[in-house]
């Protein structure tokens, strides 16, 4: 109950914090913003004078900083997030539809790095030094080294372009998913298997684990009564740090395969100064960390029994 | 032991294999534009490309015009009254029939918006039986090339919130919206009650994908069927692949420096003349874009009579510059750059990387103007800072891709750009004969005669230095037949596209 109650104090915090943040730097860009968001609307062709002109007088630009600044916190607390300065279209609309490409996007690759990490990480930590264990370590090691957007179009250059398995880009099928979210994955398995690697070594080493066995106990009863639950903790712990770079992941890779989420949502918004697109995403982005942070907390406090009060 | 690794792989790539696919009767287009919303004012250019929605008066690859939803149009004589005659049993895709009422609401609606519309002095719209009449306060040779234009298409009254920006995209094309899903994607099928022809293709779907390497890829692992604009570097590898056809054409735009010639520095044409003879036009046309030559004056072939010819084209020829500048009281100063009274000979150049080539033409035009002894800071910013620093008085050089096909007539751009200047053209510069000659024109007087006149004086003043013509590229999967480029950037041209058997 505690953690909930102080993540819930956390989230109102970052919020806060976001949202003067994000006003305090928009506000502080160089540059007119009136010219900005016509060039985001209108496009370069047809950005000009009179377009800029016309945003100026439909948003009324040029109000006082405090105002607007107030404005969009009562709106805030409202749970009123505006409206797209260029898309004209409601921007919780647009989050819902841009942060939930993202997050499934992300679940698929968290997903597929925990099938295809720990359980080689916990094969190579359970014989500690084996052939198996040395490749595993020269071979995630590589991947990791590997930048992700150079690992989207290495996958995309042999799965789509050579061998015609799955498309390059595009998004909208569930066969779209396959190509990013494992492009995002072997990123994350890399070091997944090297926690849970390191994790089943320690476990391995310790008293219990022997006297698990010498009391009789088969090889996969022990593994999975004494080994799993332990090195599940950590994995789990490391989880949560992985979602910022999951975040930082889903962005490159998003401008690569062409989804819509909200990373590509983000640049967009901050290019085109529009205001309350950048204020919605970064509010959202916050609070999903702060989110994943608590279950994580719950979690590992129903798994390890230490923790319990 | 790689078995657990393998055996994923290949069942992930089994579930990719099995789940739905592209049916063969959908056609995939990809390109660079993104869908902001059903509104014309900024996304209307993807829908009428899409053959989804459709204007008055269309255009051939010449730029001819063609009847649209309007089968003719006259024009009274003295100028001023339009009458725009429209085609019968037009249907939009909700239904509803096309009246001279909803052609009047729609315009209405569209030159309350930001666009080329609301710069034209149009008195009244009227509806009247089987037709609309157009009432304009000085004469414009060139309105029907203006209804031509995307941002007047006619979109039905139910497309329209009470704010007067489209919920919908409801228009009267070969192809109706099934789904649109901004900013990245849209499907349509084929309107079975549609005015004209079926189209060949019963299914479209657009993606806006914004890197062209990923475009390039789509094109290749046969994702997409239609890639429109490609990277030069792109073209040169998908070329040799058997899987797609490359399509190119020159279209009526132009890479351009724009040039403030009220800077100090740059207030002489002798001044703007030395930094254009220090351009290697062919060199950077090879190397960057990939192109066999550069523009050897402002406005590139495909303008048709626009282009002239008879002009001395522009040279490279860092001696003569270096003379040229020498001539202006520039001195050499000890690293290489000269200066006049104190004042280094050092400008900025902003460009916008909108366009991938441009910060890269950029950086080849430092090198280039240093060896005259010009310094110059490039400025890679948003595009808007061009015809904000135009406003401003403060833009020293501007670095930009200039349309002259916004409408299919490039009177309009010409007009707007250097009669007497405008935000994407002339800057500090005021040259009463262009702005005589360009408004002739535009009043349907005078013909050739004028429009080699205005060439010439540009490439005589300079007061933009144009760099290279563009061409437009296109990325066909073998086995589509029928695709024509529109070098006036208004449809895809995609009814008529048929899959070979």
């Amino acid at each position: 109950m505690t953690i909930l109650v102080s993540r819930l104090v956390q989230a109102l915090v970052v919020a806060l914090l976001v949202g003067a943040a994000t006003f305090a730097m928009m506000r502080s860009l160089p540059g007119d913003a009136a010219w900005r968001i016509a060039a985001g609307r209108y496009g370069y062709d047809n950005v000009n004078a009179a377009a800029a002109e016309a945003v100026r007088a439909e948003l009324g630009l040029d109000g006082p900083w405090l105002g607007a600044f107030l404005q969009w916190m009562g709106d805030l607390f409202r749970l009123d997030f505006g409206v797209s300065l260029v898309s004209g279209q409601p921007v919780i609309a647009e989050i819902g539809h841009q942060l939930g490409a993202s997050l499934w996007l992300a679940l698929a690759a968290v997903g597929l790095s925990l099938v295809i990490g720990p359980p080689l990480g916990i094969l190579a930590g359970l014989r500690p030094g084996s052939l198996f264990d040395r490749t595993l370590l020269v071979v995630s090691t590589a991947l990791k080294a590997v930048p992700q957007f150079l690992m989207a179009l290495i996958l995309i250059l042999v799965l789509s372009v050579q061998l015609g398995w799955l498309p390059a880009a595009g998004y909208g099928q569930p066969r779209h998913f396959i190509l990013p979210a494992f492009a995002l994955a072997l990123g994350l398995a890399a070091v997944n298997a090297r926690i849970a690697r390191d994790a089943m070594a320690g476990v391995v080493a310790m008293p219990f684990y022997d006297f698990a066995q010498w009391k009789g106990l088969s090889r996969a009863q022990v593994l999975w009564r004494h080994g799993l639950r332990n090195v599940s903790v950590p994995l789990l712990t490391y989880l949560g740090l992985q979602f910022v770079l999951l975040v930082e992941g889903v962005v490159v890779i998003e401008s690569i395969v062409g989804w819509p989420g909200i990373g590509h949502a983000l640049v967009h918004a901050v290019f085109a100064r529009d205001v309350p697109m950048v204020q919605g995403t970064a509010l959202m982005l916050g609070l999903g960390f702060v989110m994943v942070n608590a279950l994580i907390d719950l979690l590992a406090a129903r798994i390890d029994p230490r923790g319990a009060r | 032991m790689q078995n657990p690794f393998r055996s994923l792989l290949a069942g992930l790539v089994a579930l990719g294999l099995a789940l739905p696919g592209h049916a063969g009767t959908t056609l995939d287009v990809a390109a660079p534009f993104e869908i902001q919303s059903p509104e014309p004012s900024t996304t209307g250019h993807i829908f009428t490309r899409m053959g989804i929605a459709e204007t008055l008066v269309d255009a051939d690859p010449q730029g001819r015009l063609l009847p649209g939803l309007a089968t003719e149009w006259s024009v009274s004589e003295d100028g001023l009254t339009w009458r725009f005659t429209l085609r019968e049993n037009v249907l939009f895709h909700d239904g509803t029939p096309m009246t001279p009422a909803t052609v009047a609401g729609a315009l209405e609606i569209a030159r309350g918006k930001p666009g080329p519309l609301a710069s034209l002095p149009i008195a009244a719209l009227t509806p009247e039986p089987g037709a609309l009449v157009i009432a304009l306060g000085e004469p414009v040779a060139a309105l029907p090339a203006f209804l031509a234009e995307a941002r007047a298409q006619i979109l039905a009254p139910a497309a329209y919130g009470p704010d007067g920006q489209a919920v919908a995209v409801i228009g009267t094309g070969p192809y109706r919206v099934t789904s649109l899903t901004p900013p990245l994607s849209l499907r349509a099928t084929a309107f079975p009650e549609y005015w004209g022809a079926q189209p060949n293709v019963p299914a479209v779907t657009y993606t806006a994908v914004g890197r062209a390497e990923t475009r390039a890829l789509m094109a290749e692992s046969g994702d997409a069927d239609f890639v429109f604009t490609l990277d030069p570097a792109t073209v040169t590898r998908l070329s040799r692949s058997d899987a797609v056809e490359i399509m190119s054409v020159a279209i009526p735009r132009s890479l351009l420096l724009k040039v403030n010639a009220a800077h100090p520095f740059l207030n002489s044409p002798e001044a703007r003349r030395a930094l254009s003879l220090a351009i290697d036009r062919a060199g950077l046309a090879q190397a960057v874009l990939r192109y066999p030559q550069g523009a050897d004056q402002l406005f590139p072939p495909a303008m048709g009579d626009w282009h002239n010819p008879a002009l001395d084209p522009l040279a490279h020829d860092p001696d003569a510059a270096r003379a040229l500048l020498a001539g202006l009281g520039w001195v050499p100063g000890p690293d290489g750059i000269l200066s006049r009274d104190g004042q280094r000979l050092a400008l900025t150049l902003t460009t916008y990387p909108d366009r991938p080539e441009l910060p890269l033409v950029a950086a080849v035009l430092e090198q280039q103007f240093r060896a005259i002894g010009v310094e110059l800071t490039i400025n890679s910013t948003n595009s808007s800072e061009i015809p904000a620093g135009h406003q401003a008085g403060t833009l020293e050089l501007g670095l930009l891709a200039r349309n002259f096909a916004l409408i299919p007539d490039p009177i309009g751009t010409i007009l707007s750009d250097y009669a007497p200047g405008g935000d994407w053209g002339a800057m500090g510069w005021q040259n009463a004969e262009i702005a005589a000659l360009a408004q002739a024109l535009s009043r349907g007087e005078g013909g050739d005669a004028e429009r080699a006149r205005i060439a010439a004086i540009l490439q005589e003043e300079l007061p933009v230095i144009p760099i290279a013509w563009y061409q437009q590229t296109l990325a066909l999967r073998t086995g589509i037949e029928g695709a024509v480029i529109d070098p006036w950037e208004r449809s895809f041209g995609l009814p008529g596209l048929r899959f070979a058997e």
